[in-house]
């Protein structure tokens, strides 16, 4: 089985968000980049196959030199190889787009992205992939076994879950519940120096976008807390009631 | 040239009826419609009690109607959006931030070769080319987003835009979907899903605790005080970690995203991912015993005290103000 999961290289939830260039770029200045969260989880389901049935880990990013320190790391926690994609995509359709491409090439069984990435927020990637190719998808993906050729699934819902078999070759968008957050790997030391000598391919391609961020903005600063007294609830309930008009 | 919108409905085994999300997508829709003077078209999918539709301003339903189509099916559903959105030559298709649209949008998108845009919280900024504004950055950004279709989709963050009546009525006409057997990869096999609960999607508030509460066995005030609001119970992530309450409870940047009107969070200190997660809720309550509690730089209200004195309070005093 040949899996491909693939690493958005994302800034650390705890990170402060900044522009530059007018308000038109996102200012990595400072930023600490890491696994996007959501692709952590399936990278770490893929190890699951890897080590349960043999599977064959290539992880793949669609970005600038930058990244490739968080495809080592992927690397280091155990994929076999990686790829990335060389250029700074402008939308999440342009990432689809060159992932599509290496896909098709690598005859894959199974694609893993996470259902959205920590930066833009989108959640498009793998449901377009899965379009351009024509492959099944199955998105918000919280558990998921696979048996020659049809993989078991069960997807998010609201208030619940829902059941469904797939055929392979399949695209899902993971979360939390591939694998439950305890048993995310981190690098060992024999991890990394090995990552250091596995394969990391650089392509280029040509595909383009159809939509563009033009501007960035923060939200206005927050108004300071009103308190109230643990004795004064009438107070809260008023507020609530015909300030905040929320009861 | 109408603007499409997929008014979504709850399955049959819960009611059946229009999720309240088509409503805001429809008022939506209808001021953009207004605008560029054109009307709303929305998409049912095998539901024909259309007639709530027309109060929020949609002017023509087309009623999908197939056997195929009872089960959820992501790429059928994109399917039948798709050959409608041809036939009605839309420009702009409008879908709502429910797990199933969300899970439709992208395919629809490589359907009908139009620019996406997701989490959109506000009316578009611009129509030719169109812009459109939508949070990035775990709501810690907003971005303004030019999308560059000959046919655009976008899916409206809940309760970002609000229910608007309008007097009209609609016309509707019936419409049989051609479905490939490829969407067939895909079968469900069972559905896992609390009844008679509401669910943190669809409420419009939630009551959210934390480890404050000092054991599960805690929770009865919490749920009470959930069903006197009407609201949905849920929990930070230590809480779904040590067992207390269920994973589908849990909220925050790897849990469920809450986007309700109301949010009151107890004993929750207000870790940055919980916040993440919960931050476009429009109004956070916020009962902690520790005044430094991160929490509170977030919250609109905030009480400073012990939940096992406040709540019990809270409790009554909202019953009696219910009861007026």
């Amino acid at each position: 089985m040949k899996i491909l999961v693939c690493i958005s290289h994302v800034p650390d939830t705890t990170s402060k968000i900044n522009f530059t260039n007018g308000d038109t770029e996102f200012d990595t200045n400072g930023v600490q980049f890491v696994i996007n969260p959501n692709d952590e989880f399936g990278l770490t389901r893929a190890i699951w196959f890897q080590e349960q049935q043999g599977a064959h880990i290539t992880v793949v990013n669609v970005g600038g030199p930058e990244t490739e320190p968080t495809l080592r790391k992927a690397l280091a926690i155990g994929a076999n190889e990686a790829i990335r994609i060389n250029i700074n995509p402008t939308d999440g359709f342009m990432v689809a787009t060159a992932l599509a491409d290496v896909v098709k090439n690598g005859g894959y069984d199974l694609v893993i992205a996470g259902k959205e990435s920590l930066d833009y927020n989108g959640g498009m990637v793998p449901g377009m992939l899965a379009g351009l190719l024509g492959y099944s998808f199955v998105n918000a993906c919280i558990e998921l076994t696979i048996d020659g050729n049809t993989a078991q699934v069960a997807r998010e819902i609201d208030g619940g879950k829902e059941r469904l078999t797939a055929s392979l070759p399949l695209v899902v968008g993971g979360q939390k519940g591939l694998v439950e957050e305890k048993d995310l790997r981190i690098p060992n030391m024999r991890g990394i120096m090995t990552a250091r000598t596995k394969t990391l391919t650089v392509l280029e391609t040509t595909a383009s976008g159809n939509s563009v961020s033009v501007k960035f903005e923060k939200p206005a600063a927050k108004s300071a807390v009103k308190l109230v007294a643990a004795d004064q609830l009438d107070e809260l309930i008023n507020l609530l009631h015909n300030e905040a008009k929320v009861i | 040239m109408s603007i499409l919108i997929y008014a979504e409905s709850a399955p049959d085994a819960s009611g059946g009826k229009f999720k309240k999300t088509a409503f805001e997508l429809a008022s939506y829709a209808k001021k953009v419609a207004e605008s560029w003077g054109t009307t709303v078209t929305a998409v049912t999918i095998n539901h024909n009690e259309i007639g709530e539709l027309a109060e929020y301003g949609v002017d023509k339903v087309v009623c999908a109607q197939h056997a195929d189509l009872n089960a959820f099916n992501a790429k059928n559903y994109a399917d039948v959006l798709k050959q409608v959105a041809q036939k009605e030559q839309s420009k702009l298709v409008v879908l709502s931030s429910t797990t199933d649209s969300l899970y439709i949008a992208p395919l629809l998108s490589v359907g009908l070769q139009a620019g996406y845009a997701s989490n959109v919280v506000a009316l578009p900024l611009g129509n030719n080319p169109l812009q459109v504004k939508r949070t990035a950055f775990s709501n810690k950004a907003f971005v303004t987003t030019e999308l560059k279709g000959d046919c655009n989709l976008i899916s409206l963050a809940k309760n970002s835009f609000g229910l608007v009546l309008a007097n009209g009525a609609a016309a509707s006409e019936d419409f049989t979907p051609t479905l490939e057997s490829s969407a067939n990869s895909v079968r469900v096999t069972g559905v896992e899903q609390s009844s008679g609960q509401i669910t943190i999607a669809d409420a419009d508030i939630v009551v959210s605790a934390g480890r404050g509460l000092k054991g599960p066995e805690n929770w009865g005030m919490i749920e009470e005080l959930a069903s006197v609001l009407g609201a949905a119970t849920a929990c930070s992530k230590p809480v779904s970690d040590l067992g207390w309450r269920p994973h589908s409870e849990h909220v925050g940047q790897t849990g469920k995203p809450v986007a309700t009107n109301l949010y009151i969070a107890i004993g929750i200190s207000g870790a940055i991912q919980h916040i993440a997660g919960v931050n476009s809720s429009k109004v956070k309550v916020v009962i902690n015993t520790d005044p430094e509690a991160p929490f509170f730089k977030v919250a609109d209200y905030g009480v400073v005290g012990d939940a096992f004195e406040v709540i019990p309070q809270l409790i009554q005093k909202l019953k009696a103000f219910k009861a007026q």
